[in-house]
């Protein structure tokens, strides 16, 4: 017993200190919000990819940049409704 | 090194990246000069600014082998010298002096605080340090803020504190500056949006009502804690923050930049607001926004309250950005805020980094393309400019007001001094050499909108020539020579001839004198300046000593014999016998020369004599080198002990024709090197190491310079000691003045018959050279940059590029995303309601093209990049189409004809992808190339992404299907079809009847196709998605490819399925052959896989020097050129990497795990 309690304790250590790591119950919103939000932040950080888009897009770095952390706050529509 | 691949590629890396993603301005180097630090992918390059010059220098350069994401410059208190502080991918934060004695970055610190790759919620995104240098906060996207303390101990080292956490989870930070709050605690600002309550809500209501907010974090530093201090909502388009100055200089706080605004902020002022002025013009939308996208803050000298922003939005418009403060009765500024202020200033490309710098530049980091570097001509006090206040708008950005305008015009408060070279972004490159030159021309497409370049890059560096004038006769030899050992410069030009000798005084002009001392009616072996104010001069029949009172001693060959070959330096002389003997003279304290009583027999015919030059505060040169038709080099002893002894011999594979002992810098000590340069009558070049003690000969290396024997002349370029090496063409061999590793590369110059160096008082480092009956005067002023660049201008940003197959003309794909055509302009322009002002047109150039969203500006340009050096005709496409593939292809059915096929796509949108059709173009090319011919155009469903000839026919992919196409009368007609990729078709490449096909997710394809069914057949495919962006096929079943996450990599199809495919009558066979796991029947190996840290554009299988090995030609989007070299022997890849191990590196990458090195060899 005394070793599941302490499993379920690292679990939630890692799920505190590593955003999005998953348990039994994560629901597919939540993991592709998580997908899509990593994704975002790996494009911003990697100054050739933001590069690539801009120039793909046809416009500036900055705008972007900023247009892409504006996408992480909600990457894939609204949450689903909660269900019993 | 567990691996089953059993191939082993070398990365090289031919040329930087050259976009910088951020540059910072700073005293490092401990004086009052300010220097700049730009980050350029994995480069850390100090810059060192010449205000006299008005240019920019690179001082050095760092490879730290991993991304640089921020980097920020901090001072602590009382010190007079800048730190730097990096964040990169390596999970650590990093503090770096520069130490300018050394010349060299020293790593002060390196604190792990997370784990390594660019990732959310890892911290090194964002970096802010306080204005006081006593503490920075390095930020992640999501979640994690750091706060490190900085301080000194005891001996005034600078400490670094663990790392004090202001995590908030499910908040995303768009900005972060540090406060100026004088010397209370430290102040962080970010800009924050909390993502919590709308994961939570499926009504969209709480997405709909996020606010973002300006949140203030203080670091306490008496209770070493950081607290969320102040936190208020702002516009909510904001996306950047600029520190204003406080303490004594001004009121603190921030301006925040949204869309169409900039407030102004702090916990403890009103809010002031000011709308961002917007262009007027015919062309222009008066509904569009701008949003600033970069900016710097300076402050003037003098006065409290004196400082000003410039801000610049996406179009490039630079707008000043002042702050007026309430005065008190004494009119002193209090402190507190009174009214923002902004006009237009100038227009420069749009920047990732501005820096002010304190002598009156500003550099200009450029997102894309050249680097610019201005003069301040004055900072736009009184000018005539319409002013706006904040008087004029609502604090509350929710409230309407009317939108303010302004008129663009040329510059008139900076003007250029220097455009750095940029190749950033690189959209495609060839390897082709269409100047019958001995090494190809790179070919490139780079820039973007009317920035866009075509440019060549050559191996060699750039030579400006001084002086060209014709001679009498053919001269075999050219010397010049000063008169006293004090002279700085030259005084006469000594010529020889086939039996004359001419001798020119160099003065205000040129001119032959005859009274000089010299015999004219025989040639000459060498001249020399000889002690104090002697000259030398060494002909076939003896040697001439002329004394400064015009005295001569004459030492005459002996008799039946002659001179062969000499060599002098300022107290020394030695020359060669026709019989083989070796004598050899010393000058003595009278100033007379000496023969040394033995003369040295050697085993055959001296070709060749070097002495070097007489080491500081010695009496003599050590060594005397001597080269013999034996194919020898033998090291004699020129020590009073052991004079003329055999020290060392050196075998080679042809006989020496030139010989010169140098030292040199070099890259290891610091110091310098004895250097043994030989050239043979082969044409080849060797460098050899010669023991400053022992005379011993070694580590050898070997360089081709072309067909001609190679002669060596020592010649002083930018203060450093050089070696000119002629062969068919001429050669400089120097230390590379920032890693100071030795180089070897061609000069852009004719070739030349001898050389010899020059200086004079109009040209103090120049050399002398003859070439055939010429005598040139010509100088280096830059060994900096290798590769020399030439640049034709293009108009919209280029997509992709092809050669004619038999002439040189290229032909170039442009379009541009969100920008008016010439029509739509043209149209706009012509409305008679357009009031006279607004019908100005600025160079696009500066100002860029009028934008409209959803609209392409595209066309097709044939460039000449060899004779005539400019575009040559321009077809615009109208109705909205814009350029996407373009390919030339020769028909089997027109006799073998070559067209020019243009893919172009109409009403395209990017993201996600769509577009209301697609067309082929068909244009025929007249007058060898130099003009093409609109045919015909055929609609297709699709943009079609890759075009490419294919067994006389035209093979298209257009999205997910590959299709057979032949030349009709008045359109394309389709001969086969077959769906064999799951996404979108965005590159070909074939061999034979195999065609690589290359899907725009899901890696390549490789397909066969079977002329007798005329079916296209996929049989094997990948097992990883690549988000491939080109592709070459090595050989015919390899294939080398990049992707869209900077991934270079080698398939291999297995040898059974390559084999199978090409059976004859096998179609029917592949055809039902069973799938294996949802795909083609077979999988392709992996044989290779690099991360370059660039996105690849192009790869060429191709060669570079004239006979060398075939190497991977790689262009990255950032501007970096690489080559891949094959290893012969895995054993020799093992050492490599070990070699690898223990190389400093600055820490901040510290990943040994990419095997990589930077280099430049061509």
């Amino acid at each position: 017993m005394a070793d599941k309690l302490r499993a379920q304790q690292q679990l939630e250590q890692l799920q505190a200190r590593y955003v999005g790591t998953g348990h039994a119950d994560t629901t597919k919103f939540e993991w592709t919000s998580n997908i899509h939000r990593d994704s975002y932040a790996s494009y911003i950080g990697h100054p050739p990819m933001l590069s690539y888009m801009a120039i793909g897009m046809g416009e500036c770095r900055e705008k972007v940049r900023s247009m892409m952390i504006e996408k992480m706050i909600q990457p894939v529509g609204r949450p689903p409704e909660a269900q019993d | 090194m567990a691996t089953t691949s059993s191939m082993f590629m070398y990365s090289l890396t031919l040329q930087p990246p050259t976009a910088v993603t951020q540059a910072i301005l700073g005293q490092f180097a401990g004086t009052k000069e300010q220097q700049i630090v730009t980050a350029a992918g994995s480069r850390l390059t100090l810059h060192r600014p010449d205000p006299s010059q008005g240019k920019i220098i690179p001082a050095l350069s760092h490879d730290v082998f991993g991304i640089i994401r921020a980097i920020a410059a901090f001072r602590l208190a009382g010190s007079s010298k800048d730190y730097i502080i990096i964040t990169s991918d390596s999970g650590r934060i990093t503090i770096v002096e520069y130490l300018p004695a050394q010349n060299k970055f020293n790593r002060l610190h390196l604190e792990t605080f997370g784990k390594s790759g660019v990732r959310r919620v890892i911290p090194g995104q964002y970096l802010a340090v306080d204005p006081k240098g006593r503490a920075c906060l390095t930020a992640s996207v999501e979640k994690n803020k750091l706060v490190y303390v900085l301080n000194r101990n005891s001996q005034a080292e600078l400490t670094i504190s663990s790392p004090l956490e202001a995590h908030k989870a499910q908040t995303l930070v768009f900005a972060l500056v540090a406060l100026d709050v004088g010397y209370a605690n430290p102040v962080f600002a970010a800009l924050e949006v909390d993502y919590g309550d709308s994961d939570q809500d499926p009504t969209g209501q709480a997405y709909e009502e996020i606010e973002k907010t300006l949140v203030y974090y203080e670091l306490d530093l008496g209770l070493n804690h950081v607290v969320r201090k102040w936190s208020d909502p702002v516009d909510r388009t904001a996306t950047i923050l600029f520190q204003v100055p406080g303490g004594t200089d001004g009121p603190s706080g921030v301006l925040v930049c949204g869309e169409d605004n900039i407030t102004y902020r702090h916990s403890n002022q009103e809010a002031f607001r000011v709308a961002i002025p917007r262009r007027k013009g015919a062309t222009e939308d008066p509904q569009r926004k701008r949003t600033i996208v970069a900016g710097v803050m300076h402050k003037l000298k003098g006065a409290a309250g004196a400082f000003f922003f410039l801000l610049q939005t996406e179009d490039g418009d630079l707008f000043k950005i002042t702050i007026e403060m309430v005065e008190d009765d004494n009119g002193q500024p209090t402190g507190e805020v009174k009214r923002l202020k902004i006009k237009y200033f100038d227009t420069v490309p749009v920047a990732s980094s501005l820096c002010i710098l304190k002598s009156g530049f500003l550099f200009v980091a450029s997102e894309f393309g050249n680097h610019q570097f201005y003069q301040f001509e004055k900072l736009g006090d009184d000018d005539e400019e319409i002013e706006f206040t904040s008087d004029n708008f609502p604090t509350d950005p929710t409230e309407p007001y009317t939108p303010v305008y302004f008129h663009p015009r040329p510059a008139e408060n900076l003007s250029l001094v220097e455009s750095i070279d940029s190749m950033n972004p690189l959209m495609d490159c060839q390897v082709a050499n269409l100047t019958e030159e001995d090494a190809p021309q790179i070919y490139s497409i780079c820039g973007t909108g009317a920035r866009s370049t075509f440019r060549t890059l050559k191996h060699g560096l750039e030579v400006s020539e001084i002086v060209e004038s014709v001679l009498p006769g053919v001269p075999s030899a050219v010397w010049t020579t000063k008169l006293t050992r004090n002279d700085t410069f030259d005084a006469y030009i000594i010529l020889s001839f086939s039996n004359v000798t001419l001798v020119l005084s160099i003065g205000e002009t040129v001119e032959e004198v005859t009274d000089t001392g010299f015999l004219s009616t025989t040639p000459t072996l060498a001249v020399q300046q000889l002690g104090e104010d002697g000259l030398i001069q060494v002909h076939p029949k003896g040697i001439r000593h002329i004394r400064a009172d015009r005295r001569i001693n004459e030492w005459a060959a002996p008799q039946h014999r002659s001179i062969v070959a000499a060599t002098t330096n300022e107290r020394q002389v030695a020359v060669a016998l026709s019989s083989g003997e070796i004598v050899y003279f010393e000058m003595d304290s009278d100033g007379s020369l000496a023969e040394y009583d033995e003369k040295k027999e050697m085993s055959g015919t001296v070709t060749c004599l070097s002495l070097g030059e007489v080491p500081e505060g010695r009496v003599r040169s050590q060594f005397l080198a001597v080269g013999c038709d034996d194919s020898t080099v033998r090291i004699l002893s020129l020590d009073p002990d052991s004079t003329l002894e055999n020290k060392s011999v050196q075998a080679l594979t042809s006989a020496p024709s030139a010989l010169s002992i140098m030292a040199m810098a070099d890259s290891s000590s610091g110091g310098s090197t004895l250097y043994l340069h030989i050239g043979l009558y082969s044409g080849v070049y060797l460098r050899t190491v010669l023991d400053e003690v022992t005379g011993e000969l070694s580590d050898t290396r070997t360089r081709f310079l072309g067909p001609k024997p190679a002669k060596l002349f020592k010649v002083s370029v930018q203060g450093q000691t050089a070696v000119l090496a002629l062969s068919s063409r001429p050669w400089l061999g120097y230390s590379d003045p920032v890693t100071k590793g030795f180089m070897l590369t061609p000069l852009n110059y004719p070739g030349l018959e001898w050389g010899w160096n020059f200086s004079s008082e109009q040209c103090t480092e120049g050399m002398v050279g003859i070439q055939g009956q010429n005598l040139r005067i010509f100088s280096i002023e830059k060994i900096t940059d290798n590769l020399l660049q030439e640049s034709i201008q293009l108009t919209y940003t280029p997509r992709r590029f092809v050669r004619h197959p038999e002439h040189p003309y290229f032909y170039t794909i442009e379009s541009d995303n969100n920008i008016l055509s010439p029509a739509t302009k043209n149209k706009l322009l012509q409305d008679p309601a357009v009031v006279n002002g607004d019908a100005t047109v600025l160079p696009p150039e500066e100002f860029g093209y009028p934008r409209g969203r959803g609209h392409w500006a595209s066309c097709i340009s044939v460039v000449d990049p060899v004779t005539e050096k400019k575009v040559l005709q321009k077809i615009d496409l109208e109705d909205n189409e814009a350029a996407v593939s373009v390919a030339t292809v020769s028909f089997a059915s027109q006799e073998d004809e070559v067209f020019l096929i243009v893919g172009t796509g109409k009403d395209m949108v990017v993201s996600p992808r769509s577009s209301t059709a697609g067309f082929i173009h068909v244009y025929r090319f007249h007058e060898d190339g130099k003009e093409i011919e609109f045919i015909h155009k055929t609609k297709v469903e699709e943009p079609p992404m890759a075009l490419l000839g294919f067994q006389g026919r035209l093979l298209a992919g257009i999205g997910k299907d590959l299709r057979i196409y032949d030349l009709g009368m008045r359109q394309l007609l389709r001969k086969a079809q077959a769906e064999v990729v799951p996404n979108l078709i965005v590159g070909l490449q074939t061999q034979g009847s195999r065609i690589v096909v290359s899907d725009v997710q899901e890696s390549i394809f490789m397909v066969v196709y079977k002329f007798q069914e005329n079916r296209l057949i996929p049989f094997v495919d990948d097992t990883v998605p690549r988000w491939t962006t080109c592709t070459t096929m090595v050989d015919y079943e390899t294939v080398a490819g990049g992707d869209k996450f900077g991934n270079l990599w080698l398939l291999r199809c297995p040898a059974k399925a390559s084999e199978e495919a090409d059976e004859e009558g096998s179609g029917a066979h592949l055809l039902h052959e069973r799938q294996y796991l949802q795909g083609a029947p077979h999988r392709l190996t992996l044989m290779a896989h690099f991360f370059p840290q660039d996105i690849p554009m192009s790869i060429h299988k191709t060669n570079l020097v004239a006979g060398g090995r075939d190497c991977l030609l790689w262009s990255g989007l950032q501007g970096t050129l690489g080559i891949l070299i094959p290893f012969i022997h895995s054993l020799a890849y093992g050492q490599e990497t070990n070699d690898r191990r223990g190389t400093g590196s600055l820490g901040a990458g510290d990943r040994a795990k990419n095997f990589c090195k930077s280099a430049h060899i061509l």
